[in-house]
This record gives C-alpha cells, structure tokens and sequence, in this order.
C-alpha cells in the first residue's frame, strides 16, 4: 500500500482505540463548554472550537494519548490479512514454544491447589473481608503459613525453554567454528551490532553529557548538571510525552523522575484513577486467589530480608494483588505471545457464558514476581537463588522510591509492565523480548571478548547461565537503587529492554581479567555475584563507544 | 448504462473473469503451481547440483481468462526477495502471443535474508506498487529469491489474487447533486444573514445530536467474575 493510504489506516486505527476513553469524553465536555464562550462564532464554529481545544492544552493532552498508542503494542497498520495470532507473534514454531510452556505453567497451579486442597478463587465471607479491610496497610505484619507453596517456576525452567528453541526452517548443519554462534541461543533473529546499536543510541555517546556520569561529585554542576535540571523542568511545565521520552535518553533528574516518567508513560493522576484502584482493592477483599499465596511468600522472603525494601512491604502487597485482579491488563495480550489462563466457574464447565481469566489480569506470578520492584543493591543473590522463592519479577520496589501514592505508583507500574516487562517472561520474536535480548547479549560478548567467551565456554560456564538471571529481572535487585533507575530512564527513553543486554555485556567486559582466572562456573558466579558497587552508564558508554 | 457489480462488460478478444462475490472476498480461482527450485551444476554424476536460491512459482488463472489485478496477497515462508513478472493478453489480439513483463522487481520481503524477521509475515501488493498495469493478465508468475544458506526451504504460501472492483457508478448521481447545491446558493445573496444564522443553527444541533447519540465513555473497571461468582475449581487446558 501506498504511504497515504498507510498514514489513513493508522489514524483510523488510533481513532477508533481512543474513542470512548476517558480523554474523549473530558474533550467532549470541555468542548460543549466552551460553547458559552463569546470568542467562539458560529460560522466558524469548527476553526474556533479547535483553536480553544489548543490553547487550552488539551491538543496536548491529545497528543501525548496518541503518541502513547503508537509506542504500545505498533501495530503495523498494513497487516489486513494478518490474523491475530500473528499480531501476538509472527513465528509458528515460537507460538507453539509459548503455548507449550504456558501449558506446563497451567499443569503446575492445577497440581499446586490439587495437593494442597486450596481452590484456585474463592469468595471471602464477609467476616474475613472487613478483616483484611481492617489491615489493608499493614499486611505485612501478618505471618500466614506459606510454607506449603512452592513457586510455580523459576528463571532456571524458563531458561531451559529459550536455549531449546529451534527454528525448524534453519539449517544448523555446520559444525561448531569460528563462524558459528557458541552461545546457547541458537535461533537466528535479527539483533543489532555495535555499529547499529552505536547509532540508535547516541545521545550515550562519550561526547554528550548524562546523568550517571556527568552529574558526579567532582564535575561542577554548573558544567551540565543545573542546565540540564532546568531543561527537565521547562520539559515538565510543557507536557508533551514526546519531548520527556526524548529528554529521558540521557536520565532523569532524582527529584523531577517521578513526574517526568509518568509523563511519559502517559499515566496521568485523575480522580478516576484513584476511584479506579479502590474498585481493584474491593476486587482484593472479595475473592482470595490461591496466586496471591504466591505473591505474599515473594513479597516476604524479599521484602523482610531486605535493608532497603523492607520499608515498602506493605505497599508492595497492596499494588501487587490489585494488579492481579486488573482487568484492563488483559488489553496487552493482543501484542503479548502469551495467552491468559482460561477456566470456567466451578460447575459450569465449557459453557462460555461462565468463561473467566484466571487470575483477572491473566498473568501469573512466578518465583521473583515482587522482584522487580526490588532493587537492593547490597544483597548478593548466589546460584542458589532459584532454590529459593525470592525473585520478583515485577518491577515495583523501585517505583516505589517514586511514588508514595498508592494510585500513582499502581498506574505507572501497570503501564511499565504492559509495555517492557511483559516481554521479559514470553517466548517472542521481538527486538525486546528475552530471546532476542538473549541473543544479543551473546553475540556482543562473542564479537568483542571472544578470548573471554571461548574460555567460559570451555570450563562449563556458558554466559547466558550467568546473565539469564539479570535480564529476566532487569536488573533489579542486583544494582543499587540509583543506578537502576538510570538504566531505567533509558529503557523509557528508547523505549527498549536493549540497555538491559548492552549492560549485561558491559559487565563481563568490566570483570573480563578477573573471569580469565576462574576455572568453573561456580568460581565464575561468584565474581559476578556483586554488582552493587557497579555504575551502570560509564560502563554502556564505555562498551558501546570505546571498546 | 449502469452496470452491476457483479458483472463486468465483456470485451472482445479474451473474456474477463466474472466477478462474484467470492473473487471479491477470496480471490480470483487460480491454481498456484508448485514451486520450481532452480539449481546449477549437477550437469555431471560427480557434483551434486546446488540451490541457486531461486525459485519460481507460476499461479495460473483459469485458461482462456484474463482479469485485472488489484492485489496480490500471500503469507511468506523465508523468502527474501520477490519479483513479480505479469504475462499480458492485450484485448482485441488473440492471435498475438502474450506479452512477458516485469511488474515487480527485488521486493525485500526480509530485513536482514539471514534473520527471521518478516520470514513468516503476510504482505499485500498492491496495483499502484506495481510497474506496469496490471490489466488483462492471464498468468503470473513469482520469482522468490533467498541467497542466505541457513535455510532449508523457502517459498510463499496461500497466494491470492484480487481482482479489480469497477469504480460504483455514481458519478451520474453526484453530478445532479452538484446541480442541485447550484440552485439552492442563488437566494442566498438575497438573505444572507438569516441563512448563516440558520446553516449555524443546524450545525450545532447536528453537534448536540452527535454527543448526545456517542456511547457512554466511562472507562469502568472490567468485572472479571461472573455476576459476582469467582469460584473456579481448575485452570482449562488447550
């Protein structure tokens, strides 16, 4: 198709997706309002509504909401014959990789509450609701039992999945050489090099100034620092999604971060989104979900071991399990490979009328749900780690540094994980998702440390064992808490997870000398244990610009 | 003379495909022909022939038909380049022998030939993309190139073909439309301000009746239980 026609399929598309949301419907009002204005005129009835709607910044408003649609799911607006599987992922045999792991996910929860007797949801009576009710903000003094849960899997399972994907088409007749991939990915799918990655990110390059290295003690602040803060301000009072994603590229000031990634995300503080997390919450008190078991034994083992985070216990429970009973999540399927789990209200099996998603959001928590949130750098996480039942995968403990408003923090999480770290725990084909990071993880190591990666190779201790573990959790709880959040701000900026592999190399190559010693994959993990010292951008910029 | 949709007016010299409403929807019937691989060497017992990697796949239509091309739709299966070449009955030379050109050439269906990306996309092309008309076509023909060695097969699948829609005739109509808007302008020069007035009146009603007729916008919480039933005993398996 022609440009033209392209550029007209996806206005309609944005059109009809924002049609009948909460935008619409303010611009609508504010429209109708204005009409009592004495500058409007009726012969130019059309010009002056519109010159309103601009000064008034609501053309704004509009224009962050449409700049939000293209960046989540882009749909390309030429697929019509496409069918919606195929918007999920384009490759069969990773379609059939994701259902066949989701089935033993699935296998896993039902043997789980089988065994354990505990139905999967059931309703509270009322008595255990007005006491949950009661303790909604200090859950975490609660010390149920949790000991009969076992995680339903751990980063290691998920790992085994991704290093047996095959694509059935790729002829991987020839022997192991200096040509071929030595890493475990071994399916081919289209990763940048250095050179490319060299021009997609430039505002990282050494001669441009950022935040995590230009901001440092010894460089006077007059120098970048207070220029680039009043920058960040200007771009605030503007409030266009677009110049803060631009701005966020080379990090985000600590006291204007808050605002300027809700910004982007487009997650704007209304009154509809409190009253919308208080009708989650209710959803929380009603119905006890065997996941939220789950999530509470997470959210213990790391949140009380943790000399950061234990602080934000509580308000890790309450975002979690609200995010579980989140409807509105379930919109991301459409551009997730993963499908939500289906069941059926007890008694009434295979009638579609009593079809429900289990949980509501459709996403199930795995051993390091609460993690993502967590970034504690002082802890060292051992190889033992998948033993244990303490890696949350999402990413809420640093938002919470943030955000201390329930609504706001639930908001911006919900818009981070529907749009990055989702993609962390699906088989996919996308430049972001944990395959492709994977791949490009190992083929910057194999291009630029060959000598290194040969020689982990040999003892045993593939790379990817290693740094499997830092990519599913982007990072968090491996570096210290400013410093993810700078990675962070990139991920936002370039809207990518790139940044995670980039680091992920840049570490190896920061402790190459010290692995060149080591004579197995023990010895090589424990050199890796402890990134908490690490400063996360001179390492990117040194590995992307100076390697 | 209007003419139906369903029909189209039959030229002389090769008729014209026609059109139901199934070619509209699925394509014209026409039988892609198996992919024919192209090697080399292997003219002796000691080499083995090697795959050149090309590929052409021929897609016939009916014999004795031809019919104008709108689109070309097809899933791809790892093919990296495609050319397409359109053998052209003219009208009105039947005895003339049909005419070989070039409607695409080199089409990157894959970024990187390599790489998976877009190895399994489905793709549209469409008559505007093309180089020359495509009109009066009576066989097409797909070269699918594939120069990277990683993969063992490649090929396009599901090819179809869509054949072009005549323009709906209602051109006679908006002229004697146009006539009419003509003869309604005269009076106003005579009462202009009332006309404005009223032309604005009607605008904002229309306005008002839009608003009030849109659905309502409440972005409300979708309820995941069954009117207020959330018991569910195991997870469904496919």
């Amino acid at each position: 198709m022609d440009e033209g026609a392209d550029l007209s399929l996806t206005v309609s598309q944005l059109v009809r997706r924002l049609r009948g949301s909460h935008l619409h419907a303010e611009m609508e009002r504010e429209a109708r309002e204005c009409l009592h204005q004495p500058e409007i005129r009726l012969d130019t009835l059309k010009d002056d509504v519109r010159k309103f709607l601009r000064t008034s910044g609501w053309e704004r408003k509009l224009q962050n909401a449409v700049h939000r649609e293209l960046h989540v799911g882009r749909l390309p607006p030429s697929l019509l014959v496409a069918p919606p599987e195929h918007l999920k992922e384009p490759l069969a045999y990773m379609r059939k990789a994701q259902a066949s792991w989701e089935r033993r996910i699935l296998k896993s929860l039902n043997s789980m509450s089988t065994e354990l007797g505990v139905p999967l949801a059931r309703m509270r009576p009322a008595a255990e609701q007005q006491d949950l009710s009661n303790k909604w903000n200090e859950m975490g003094t609660d010390e149920p039992d949790l000991s009969r849960f076992r995680p339903v899997y751990a980063p290691k399972d998920f790992l085994e999945v991704v290093v047996a994907l095959r694509s059935p088409n790729h002829d991987s007749g020839e022997d192991a050489g200096a040509r071929s991939h030595w890493g475990l990915i071994q399916v081919p799918l289209d990763v940048k090099d250095i050179t490319q990655l060299r021009g997609v990110y430039t505002e990282l390059s050494l001669a441009t100034g950022q935040l995590g290295i230009d901001d440092n003690a010894h460089i006077h602040p007059d120098l970048f620092e207070n220029d680039y803060i009043d920058i960040g301000k200007r771009v605030l009072t503007e409030q266009d999604s677009a110049a803060a994603q631009q701005y966020s590229r080379r990090g985000c000031p600590t006291g204007l971060r808050a605002d300027l990634w809700a910004l982007i995300l487009n997650s704007v503080n209304q009154p509809q989104d409190v009253m919308y997390y208080e009708q989650l919450k209710a959803g929380v008190l009603q119905h006890d979900l065997l996941v939220d078991n789950l999530i509470y034994k997470d959210v213990k083992l790391t949140a009380s071991n943790d000399d950061y985070y234990f602080v934000f216990e509580d308000f890790l429970y309450q975002v979690l399990l609200c995010f579980s009973r989140d409807a509105a999540v379930l919109e991301h399927f459409k551009y997730n490979s993963a499908t939500p789990p289906k069941s059926y209200i007890q008694g009434k099996e295979g009638d579609e009328d009593f079809a429900v998603f289990y949980p509501p959001n459709g996403v199930i928590p795995f051993h390091g749900f609460s993690m993502y949130g967590e970034s504690n750098g002082r802890r060292a996480l051992d190889a033992t780690e998948s033993l244990q039942t303490k890696t949350p995968y999402l990413p809420v403990a640093p938002l919470c540094f943030l955000y201390n408003e329930p609504s706001k923090l639930y908001s911006v999480f919900r818009e981070m994980y529907t749009r990055y770290f989702f993609r962390l725990h699906a088989v996919s084909s996308a430049c972001s998702g944990i395959v492709s990071l994977c791949l490009l993880f190992e083929r910057l190591l194999q291009t630029h440390l060959p000598q290194l990666f040969y020689h982990l190779r040999q003892i045993g201790a593939q790379p990817l064992r290693i740094a499997f573990k830092w990519m599913i959790r982007a990072f968090s709880g491996y570096l210290c808490t400013d410093q993810l959040l700078f990675l962070w701000d990139r991920i936002l900026g370039y809207d990518s997870l790139e940044p995670v592999a980039v680091l992920a190399a840049a570490i190896f190559a920061f402790r190459a000398e010290n692995l060149m010693e080591v004579t197995s994959l023990a010895s090589a993990e424990a050199v890796l244990a402890d990134l908490s010292t690490l400063k996360v951008m001179p390492l990117i910029q040194i590995f992307l610009f100076a390697i | 003379m209007v003419q139906s949709r369903a029909t189209q007016q039959t030229r002389t010299g090769g008729d014209q495909v026609e059109m139901s409403a199934d070619d509209v929807t699925k394509g014209v019937a026409c039988t892609p022909k198996p992919p024919v691989f192209l090697h080399f060497g292997g003219g002796d017992s000691k080499t083995r022939a090697r795959c050149s990697g090309v590929c052409v796949m021929d897609v016939a239509l009916p014999p004795g038909t031809t019919v104008n091309i709108e689109t070309i739709t097809f899933k791809n299966f790892y093919t990296a380049l495609l050319s397409v070449r359109l053998q052209r009955r003219s009208p009105g030379q039947e005895g003339v022998a049909a005419k070989w050109c070039t409607a695409l050439r080199d089409r990157p269906l894959m970024n990187n030939p390599h790489t998976e990306a877009g190895a399994q996309d489905y793709y549209t092309i469409d008559r505007k993309q093309m180089q020359v008309e495509p009109d009066d076509v009576s066989c097409v023909r797909l070269i699918l190139k594939q120069p990277s060695s990683a993969w063992l097969t490649f090929s396009l699948e599901d090819v179809r073909i869509f054949p072009r829609v005549q323009p709906e005739p209602d051109k006679e109509l908006s002229d004697w439309l146009l006539a009419l808007n003509l003869v309604d302008r005269q009076p106003q020069t005579q009462a202009d301000a009332s006309a404005s007035v009223s032309c604005g009146l009607q605008q904002m009603w229309a306005l008002s009746q839009v608003m009030q007729s849109s659905q309502s916008h409440a972005a409300s919480v979708g309820r995941f239980d069954v009117d207020g039933c959330y018991d569910i005993h195991l997870l469904f398996l496919t």
